[in-house]
């Protein structure tokens, strides 16, 4: 049917559309000009500072340092608090120095006489250890509001109620600070911290093994604590006053001496020195927490740290930023002057006796997913990141030789890559009171469970993991310790024989899966089968993994087993239950990791000692293993001093592990690290976690570089504007139509029987 | 209308009680005290005696329904149920596991939740509305067709792949705005414009479908074609009676979500890294935090109901012909 249309009246005159775009064209101008580019993420009043930006991912739980101990919160805390100890900065194999003491205390032994003994003494003599830590004089803590008091001395701000807290809901509604010096009672009100009913701390089951009256100490704290709080309310505890309750495993002796007493001879507990659970802390900072309605408010020691280091946290907001600040007090640090071969010619050393810290401020963004992190951080928004499989590809260009560098696109930014391999071992481990995999006490069953496990350490292809699934960032490992930890041998010697062969050629490659076979038959498992009953074997994987994104991993575990003709059965479970049967001994074969403690072989080598069986005892040796002899070397071995006997032991030790596979060795996770070129003196340290006072900042050239990556692209916005316009010019032209129309029925009403209307 | 909505209160109540009941026994089907503690004291050295301690300071040392210990009322009442569980009807939501107070976290994430979600909600709405009248008021052109298959093809597209499309084009392309972050304020509008736009645009396609339907079908009603035999122009039989009309089935779907707005969006706050509440109750889930799972579970329950109540008094405000007996 015909269709009358009148004359269409044009929506937008192309003056009107002109001004228009004018008019957001000045806006977008005016905007670009404030000197700021439109993307920065940062408030302006933060422009130019001599800031460094960086992002966390996981929201710390405890800021607390008798509690905390992982990695997220050791990126905060550990540039806020000052244990006695720290590690060189620069020096490889790791190496203590004094931190807020003034020089490495020297364990004093004694007999259960009380007799002194010498140093060499052997460790089956020594009844106890005295530590005798002396701290530097004129160390003061960062401003306070708990250190704040009046004319006559007392604190401003201890009330006797909740009234007094009106209106106070973060630190800053304290307007008064104080300080106060640093004293050796304060470390030793931390470590009788360790054991508060209220604090939870994680080390004190370990430290109660060594600390001597640690454990009764606990014991007595529980119940002076339990009749404390007889009555209260939960959220109202009163305050438990360490100071009125001593023990003997430490006192101060002086202003700036205290003695820790350690049962035995405990040669690592000098590490354990240089983590922020033994830093100080101040018992008004304590009792200025306790006040009645300061929990209520998330006003707390665990929300609020307050130490001696180079910087103070002024802004705790872990769901979006968490912000530390140079502390005005603390006492200065000279750079290190001396460090590896190399260090020099990299720079690494232009600083060397300058005080640090050398960066004002660092701001930590919460960034829970890699996509925007990493986009950031090519904006130049975030001074260092990791590298995420995401975006492995764009950063790294692996040569054919298996050798890594930038890509292009880093390079042409000035982007540097440092790499480390992580103190850290990941392996699959064979449960030993399981009676396939372990063996139990038949020493033919034994025998025969040794060969199955070293077939399946053939066969399962670590290499071929690392490659795949990590890629390239690992080393295969031969045996438990890590490189840069003592006892670790690199080369020819370091090759683990059992699973690895050295060719006519002198190369060092994998055994064959024909070894294998043939190690997997003497094991009486023939082809895969039991050359008994002609069943196949069929052996059990538990793991945690069971996503879609895991699926690629579980096939890859599955092929490395049938390659040797074993059926292998995955069975996943929630971390709860994978937990549970691991503790249990429930299990065959399951994947574990250890990030080390501190760069001790023993940190490693405990993992495997027969007494600390998690079946057994709850121990960390989650595999079960049992070797008399091996346990006898780590008896001796962990109280040695570093050197040519303690060498020789961990070798005996490492073939031994080598011999039984307990472990199938997996690998040593290689961390990747980017840094723009105007964050210098970064050196990746895998023990200290105090570094970024010696990072130094270029802030010119950010800026500069930022202004250049981030020039704002406008002319979408006036496309966008124009396109939207154009596409309703359509819809009016239609409707114009239709207004117009007259006394006819359109064809589109037709088709949609409706009839159309009338005008 | 009063006893109206004290009756659906009294309803509320119940319906809480059950919400509470399954929430408290599936949370401790998964997760026992033993695990929760574990959790928070991490996997590293880790002793029986260290998680009993924790249990007790944390009040997870009790029997989850009955106490065979206590005696009398005490049984009932020195359990894990009523001690963690109950103490919601009095909005005690107490501390997390961290020790963290849970209200104010609560009250501090739920302003952000609010910022991106309240415009998304509105200008989405809006603009759904917009595009499905368009597409009704020209039903069976060209437009209609086209604007149909935009639609399909919008609600095709995963959300993520708008979040990550708009990061990658308008923030890191083109640099107009921050790729993520959150500023309080006036400022926090530079952050809300990305995500509110893929908001706006990651929803248009199924709502304006949707809302499309239900305008043809009133179109096709007797009062419509009444409208124009008057001689009404179509302009206000769209905009005056059908769009009134077809509020009632839009309001079913929208009122009811206007509480929830609160509870924030897990993947958008996520990219955006804005601290809203979005990602609070899943963050509890993998801390097997049960404080915040009971207390999120709890008030979105009672946002629920409450939404659901407000719809029902929305109806009798649109449809003269529902009452409230």
């Amino acid at each position: 049917m015909e269709c009358e249309l009148s004359k269409v009246q044009n929506p937008l005159n192309a003056r009107d559309l002109y001004r228009v775009l004018v008019v957001i064209a000045i806006t977008v101008t005016f905007l670009g000009g404030c000197g700021r580019a439109w993307n920065d993420p940062y408030p302006a009043a933060e422009h130019g500072g001599n800031t460094l930006y960086s992002a966390f991912s996981e929201r710390p739980k405890h800021l607390d340092p008798a509690q905390s101990y992982t990695e997220d919160e050791n990126q905060f805390i550990a540039q806020i608090y000052e244990p006695p100890l720290q590690y060189h900065y620069l020096k490889r194999p790791f190496a203590l120095i004094p931190g807020a003491a003034t020089e490495l205390p020297k364990p004093k032994y004694f007999d259960a006489n009380n007799r002194p003994l010498p140093q060499n003494t052997d460790a089956a003599r020594v009844a106890y250890s005295i530590y005798e830590i002396n701290i530097r004089p004129g160390v003061r803590y960062a401003p306070h509001p708990a250190f704040a008091v009046d004319a006559g001395g007392k604190p401003l701000y201890l009330s006797p109620d909740a009234e007094g807290l009106r209106g106070k809901y973060r630190l800053l509604d304290f307007p008064q600070t104080g300080t106060r010096e640093l004293s050796a009672a304060d470390y030793v009100y931390q470590i009788k911290r360790l054991a508060h009913p209220r604090v939870n701390s994680p080390i004190l089951g370990h430290m109660s093994d060594y600390i001597i009256g640690l454990k009764e100490y606990a014991v007595r704290l529980g119940a002076e604590d339990k009749k404390l709080q007889a009555g209260r309310k939960a959220g109202e505890a009163a305050f438990l006053d360490l100071t009125q309750y001593d023990f003997e495993g430490a006192r101060a002796t002086g202003p700036h001496t205290y003695q820790i007493r350690v049962k035995g001879k405990y040669p690592q507990f000098v590490y354990w020195l240089a983590m922020p659970f033994f830093a100080a802390v101040p018992v008004e900072a304590d009792r200025f927490y306790a006040q009645p309605g300061m929990a209520a408010r998330n006003i707390t020691l665990d929300w609020f740290p307050v130490g001696t280091g180079p910087y103070m946290l002024t802004e705790n907001n872990p769901n979006a930023r968490m912000v530390l600040e140079r502390n005005p007090l603390f006492r200065g640090e000279a750079y290190p002057a001396e460090g590896e071969p190399g260090d020099e010619k990299a720079g690494m050393l232009t600083d060397a006796g300058k005080l640090a810290p050398f960066i004002d401020r660092i701001i930590y963004s919460r960034e829970k997913e890699s996509i925007p992190y990493w986009n950031k951080f090519l904006q130049g928004y975030y001074d260092q990141s990791g590298i995420s499989s995401d975006s492995f590809d764009s950063a790294v260009r692996v040569g054919a030789s298996g050798e890594t560098g930038l890509s292009p696109e880093m390079e042409q930014r000035g982007i540097r890559l440092e790499t480390s391999v992580a103190t850290s071992s990941f392996y699959l481990a064979f449960n030993w009171i399981d009676a396939v995999v372990g063996g139990g006490g038949d020493p033919v069953q034994r025998e025969r469970a040794k060969k199955l496990r070293q077939a399946i350490s053939i066969a399962v292809d670590f290499d071929e993991f690392i490659s795949i699934f990590a890629n390239g960032r690992g080393i295969s490992g031969q045996g438990p310790i890590p490189p840069g930890i003592f006892g670790f041998r690199d080369g020819p010697e370091g090759i683990n024989p059992v699973v690895y062969e050295r060719d006519a050629s002198g190369v060092v490659r994998r055994r064959s899966l024909e070894v294998s076979k043939r190690l997997l038959a003497e094991a009486g498992y023939p082809g895969g089968r039991d050359a008994k009953t002609g069943q196949p074997l069929v052996l059990y994987l538990d793991t945690t993994a069971r996503g879609p994104g895991d699926k690629p991993r579980l096939d890859w575990y599955r092929k490395q087993f049938d390659s040797i003709g074993v059926q292998l059965d995955i069975r996943t479970s929630d971390w709860n239950r994978f937990q549970e049967k691991v503790r249990k001994g429930n299990t065959q074969m399951f994947f574990l990791g250890w990030n080390a403690d501190y760069p001790d072989p023993e940190n490693f080598l405990f993992l495997l000692y027969g007494p600390n069986s998690g079946a057994k005892t709850g121990g960390e040796n989650k595999s079960n293993y049992q070797n008399t002899e091996y346990d006898s070397l780590f008896e001796r071995m962990k109280s040695m001093d570093n050197g040519a006997e303690r060498q020789a032991a961990i070798d005996r030790m490492v073939a031994i592990l080598r011999e039984d596979a307990p472990w199938s060795w997996g690998f040593h996770p290689r961390d990747y690290g980017l840094y723009h070129a105007w964050l210098t003196n970064v050196k990746p340290n895998q023990m200290a976690r105090n570094s970024l006072k010696f990072y130094r900042v270029d802030t010119a050239l950010r800026a500069g570089k930022r202004a250049e990556w981030n020039q704002p692209v406008l002319w979408p916005v006036p496309l966008f504007i124009l396109l939207l316009a154009l596409s309703a010019l359509p819809a009016w032209r239609s409707w114009r139509a239709r207004e117009n129309r007259v006394a006819r029925v359109s064809n589109a009403d037709i088709n949609a029987g409706t009839g159309g209307g009338v005008e | 209308m009063t006893a109206y909505i004290v009756r659906r209160c009294l309803y509320a109540v119940l319906i809480l009680i059950g919400v509470n009941l399954i929430t408290f026994w599936l949370f401790f089907k998964v997760n026992t005290p033993d695990d929760m503690a574990r959790m928070q004291l991490g996997s590293k050295r880790v002793t029986a005696e260290a998680i009993a301690r924790w249990k007790v300071d944390r009040g997870y040392d009790k029997p989850l329904f009955y106490n065979a210990d206590a005696s009398g009322a005490a049984a009932l009442t020195e359990t894990l149920y009523v001690r963690k569980s109950l103490e919601m009807f009095r909005f005690e939501f107490g501390a997390a596991d961290d020790g963290r107070d849970i209200a104010h976290e609560i009250s501090t994430r739920m302003w952000p939740s609010l910022a991106l979600a309240l415009p998304v909600f509105v200008l989405g709405l809006l603009a759904c509305i917009a595009f499905a009248l368009l597409m009704a008021f020209f039903r069976a052109t060209a437009i209609d067709f086209w604007g149909v298959v935009l639609c399909v093809v919008m609600m095709s597209v995963s959300g993520l792949f708008y979040i990550i499309g708009g990061q990658y084009l308008v923030a890191k392309i083109w640099a107009l705005v921050p790729i993520s972050g959150y500023a309080p304020g006036f400022d926090s509008a530079r952050f809300l414009l990305l995500p509110v736009l893929v908001g706006l645009i990651a929803g248009l396609g199924s709502s304006a479908r949707w809302y499309r339907t239900i305008f043809l079908e009133e179109v096709s009603k007797d009062y419509v074609r009444t409208a124009r035999a008057k001689g009404l122009a179509e302009t206000t039989v769209f905009f005056r009676h059908v769009l009134k009309n077809a509020m009632i089935p839009i309001l079913t779907g929208v009122v009811v979500s206007i509480p929830l707005l609160f509870m924030g969006s897990l993947i958008s706050e996520s990219f955006f890294g804005i601290p809203g509440l979005g990602s609070y109750t899943i963050e509890a889930i993998q801390a097997q935090d049960f404080g915040v799972v009971r207390a999120m579970v709890f008030i979105g329950s009672v946002l629920y109901i409450f939404g659901l109540l407000l719809t029902d008094i929305a109806y009798t405000l649109v449809d003269p012909r529902v009452r409230f007996d």
